[in-house]
């Protein structure tokens, strides 16, 4: 005999304003095999759960339907309440009377009409709810980080430091990432690789790091606590474990080809380390540029080599590592500014983006840190920064604001006054300053070094003499102006990388209209995916800073650990089940399956005093995510998704509709 | 359209002497345009006042001294109460006017020009205003000779008006204020 007990919820007035919840609970009442109907102003509240568990005990209750918000709300609350009350929770039926009513209706007769409506289908549901429970499943207790910058290294260390082993994998030929190519870091103005290189140091060396420098994640096969990842390991054509990094090679190498660490600036050998600080300290040969695979002559880093670490024949190798947890932090690419012609970024070379300066004022950039032109290697004396170049233009860029310009611009500007006494404007629209110590930062951008902000966007910069002329709006003015300066600095907007839409496939995490990967939920779960196990750290989920991808890259390392170090975790129990004597073996739910969670297995019955073998489906219990794609498929009704299963669902219609 | 470049160039220093004279840091100011939302007088300038600082910060000589709203600014220091950045524009205000005398730009507002140098004539004369006689010079002066005419005759019926400059103790130190100033003026290059 079902009993259901209806508790109707006020959620203060956001139902109770809209919804006549006393007549509500009346009606349902009414209904056969309700043996109880209540409302109450916030069912949510302990007093509110209380009162759940007492009805349950006084009326002998075996279905509950609660009545308020969303399930991705209270669902998990009120199961709870349910487990503590002697029930099953998956005896719980949720009616969204508040996101699905009374927020969007404003006539109170029919809104509870409509309610009325709602409430009836989750009682009919709760009608042919069944007890579930969950299965568990091994975790295996490593992590794989992709990519290291300074989100994937943090991630990686943290994870490494709670005792996990931890695979990290990077597509360069050295860890470090963009941090390593900035000079200075705001709003502290500390060097941004004296920072870094400590802790990159620290993930080489560290005794629970593997690390795969020169590698891409191939392939991602498995599920939440049990994945198994298929390593690319590019070809270095040097010998990792050979080479000692004494240099020889790339200092004889004679072929010299633009340094895209330096932006481009400066050049490189043919066989390289990016940077001093590289870690490994190991060079690659970049085959593109090399005179040996060029005309099969040369040689001269094999011949000078003396630990013979050089491999001309070294090809792609593979390597499979298993994980139970991934953490993704894949990083972003900049804006190309020609697709602004008016700033002629391609025409000026003295026309540069954020980055270029970064390298020029490095110590270790293409100009050993002084301030020169590209054009005519001279100092310049004025240097005007645009703004939102890419950003916040739904034209020819990207609709949101990268975040990070405003400050890296106001660094620019100090340092520039700060040690070179060079005098800077910026054209900009607003400035966003908003963190710790970033607004005071900007003021004594302003104030102390005196850099002048004019509010507007550029329309042209163009050349006249050796001058560059910038013209825009001074809107504080409200008028026309131009202004005569040495060289152009545009703050490009942040973007997702080229490879990111493919990255997110390989990890099965979705992603926004810009390529950045999405997180399960912006305010509450900011650092989980929709793909079980995987997580998220820096701006491969959108424009970030360093202090905020450090924060993500621990939160991500905190929930990957938290998965890691179960023994096993327990499986969502509303998934797909497929009842095997219905089943007709036309397989039509494996390829409608998106997480290729079903397949094929024989099966052997008696069949009119035969054994007979058949084929069916069988179900993954760890794979399937509960879509319910193969029950609507299942043209024999075999596949039926547990908590929705073919009789709830018509139950639920015919309590609707008819 | 203003070239920004060769306007510093031409008025190279200008933002810095109106900062060191009116004591003020005019760098400081964002242009949230507080002190012209409260202004009660911004109805009537031709620029606002968040304008004109913006065009000292720009070096812009030329307009920041020749307009309307240095002259109409009748120095309630409503921006100076209100200002995020503690910019008192009253005093810029003031700077910029005695600036615009100096450099002997004839004030767009003239009888404003023409009230100030009364109101100050008659202070030196008497040691304080001599409302009467600064009234009556004024009238004749800026040739609106019945202005304020009608609040004569109430203002001397309750004796709030005399005929009379008062006597004051320390007349002639007053005096010898206006003398002081001039001699500095002098020195330093003034009119």
């Amino acid at each position: 005999m079902k009993r259901i007990g209806v508790f109707v919820c006020w959620c203060g007035s956001n139902i109770a304003g809209t919804v006549d919840v006393e007549k509500l609970s009346e009606e349902i009442g009414k209904m056969p095999n309700v043996a109880y109907s209540c409302n109450y102003k916030y069912t949510c509240s302990e007093p509110g759960q209380e009162m759940i568990k007492d009805a349950i005990k006084e009326h002998n209750l075996n279905r509950i339907v609660v009545a308020a918000c969303s399930p991705r709300m209270h669902e998990p609350t009120f199961r709870k309440t349910l487990a503590g009350a002697g029930l099953n929770p998956y005896l719980l039926v949720m009616a969204n009377l508040r996101e699905q009513c009374s927020w969007v209706h404003h006539d109170e007769e029919k809104a509870t009409e409509k309610s009325i409506a709602l409430v009836r289908r989750a009682v009919q549901k709760a009608e042919f709810a069944v007890p579930l429970e969950p299965t568990t499943d091994s975790v295996t207790g490593r992590a794989m980080v992709v990519g290291a910058g300074i989100a994937g290294i943090q991630a990686a260390l943290d994870l490494a430091d709670s005792g996990h082993e931890v695979v990290v994998v990077e597509k360069e030929p050295t860890v470090g990432g963009r941090m390593a190519q900035l000079d200075k870091t705001f709003p502290t103005l500390d060097c941004s690789i004296c920072i870094l290189a400590p802790k990159m140091v620290d993930v080489s060396g560290h005794p629970n790091i593997k690390l795969y420098t020169n590698a891409e994640v191939d392939k991602l096969d498995g599920y939440v606590g049990n994945f198994t990842a298929t390593i690319r390991k590019k070809a270095r054509s040097v010998d990792e474990e050979e080479c000692i990094g004494c240099g020889i090679c790339w200092e004889k190498c004679p072929n010299s080809v633009p340094n895209k660490f330096d932006m481009g600036l400066g050049d490189r050998s043919a066989i390289y380390i990016p940077f001093p600080q590289a870690v490994p300290s190991v060079p690659v040969i970049d085959r593109d540029n090399c005179r040996y695979y060029e005309t099969g002559k040369c040689g001269i880093c094999q011949k000078l080599c003396p630990k013979d670490a050089v491999d001309f024949e070294q090809e792609d190798t593979f390597v499979e590592e298993e994980i139970g947890a991934v953490v993704v932090a894949t990083g972003y690419d900049l804006y190309d500014p020609t697709r602004y012609p008016e700033y002629n970024y391609d025409k000026y070379e003295d026309i540069i983006t954020g980055l270029h300066l970064e390298r020029i004022m490095n110590a270790s950039g293409p100009t050993d840190g002084k301030v020169k032109r590209p054009s005519d290697g001279k100092k310049p004396e004025h240097v005007t920064f645009i703004q939102c170049v890419g950003s916040r233009d739904s034209q020819k860029g990207h609709e949101y604001c990268s975040g990070v310009c405003c400050m890296y611009t106001a660094k620019h500007a100090t340092y520039l006054k700060e040690h070179y006494d060079i005098d800077s404007s910026v054209f900009y629209m607003d400035v966003r300053a908003f963190k710790k110590g970033y607004e005071e930062f900007y003021r004594r951008t302003t104030d102390q070094f005196e850099a002048d902000y004019l509010r507007g966007r550029v329309s042209r910069v163009y050349g006249e003499g050796d001058k560059l002329i910038v013209k825009g709006e001074d809107s504080m003015l409200g008028e026309q102006v131009t202004l005569e300066t040495d060289m152009v600095v545009l703050a490009t907007a942040v973007e997702a990388k080229p490879d990111a839409r493919k990255v997110a496939q390989t990890m099965g995490v979705s992603y926004d209209e810009s390529f950045f990967m999405t997180e399960a939920h912006p305010k509450l779960r900011p650092v989980e995916t929709n793909a079980a196990g995987v997580f998220l750290a820096g701006a491969c989920q959108g424009p970030k800073d360093i202090p905020e991808t450090v924060a993500q890259a621990s939160g991500a390392a905190a929930k990957a650990i938290n998965l890691i170090s179960k023994d096993e975790i327990e499986n969502d129990p509303l998934i797909a089940n497929c009842d095997t004597s219905r089943c007709s073996g036309c397989l039509r739910c494996i390829p409608v399956c998106p997480y290729s969670a079903v397949t094929e297995e024989e099966v052997t019955e008696w069949n009119h005093g035969e054994e007979v073998t058949r084929t069916a489906v069988n179900v993954n219990e760890s794979l399937c995510a509960g879509c319910g794609t193969c029950s609507a498929a299942c043209r024999s009704g075999a596949m039926n998704l547990r908590g929705f299963s073919n009789e709830q669902i018509l139950a639920e219609v015919e309590a609707i509709c008819l | 359209m203003t070239n920004l470049s060769a306007v510093k160039r031409k008025n190279q220093g200008f933002k810095e002497k109106i900062e060191a004279e009116s004591g003020q840091s005019v760098t400081s100011c964002y242009q949230c345009g507080k002190c012209t939302g409260g202004c009660p007088l911004s109805f009537a300038m031709d620029y606002a006042p968040r304008q004109i600082v913006r065009m000292v910060q720009l070096n812009m000589k030329d307009r920041a001294l020749n307009n309307s709203t240095i002259w109409l600014c009748a120095t309630c220091s409503t921006c100076t109460a209100r200002c995020p950045r503690e910019v008192d524009l009253a005093a810029v205000m003031d700077t910029l006017r005695i600036e615009a005398r100096h450099q002997g730009i004839k004030p767009k507002e003239k009888d404003v020009a023409l009230f100030h140098d009364i109101f100050l004539n008659s202070v030196k004369k008497s040691g304080r205003v001599f409302e009467m006689g600064m009234t009556v010079a004024y009238n004749m002066k800026s040739g609106n000779l019945m202005q304020d005419a009608e609040l004569g005759l109430p203002m001397f019926v309750k004796n709030k008006l005399n005929l009379t400059p008062d006597k004051i103790k320390g007349a002639k130190e007053v005096k010898k204020i206006f003398d002081k100033v001039k001699e500095i003026e002098k020195v330093e290059g003034g009119h």
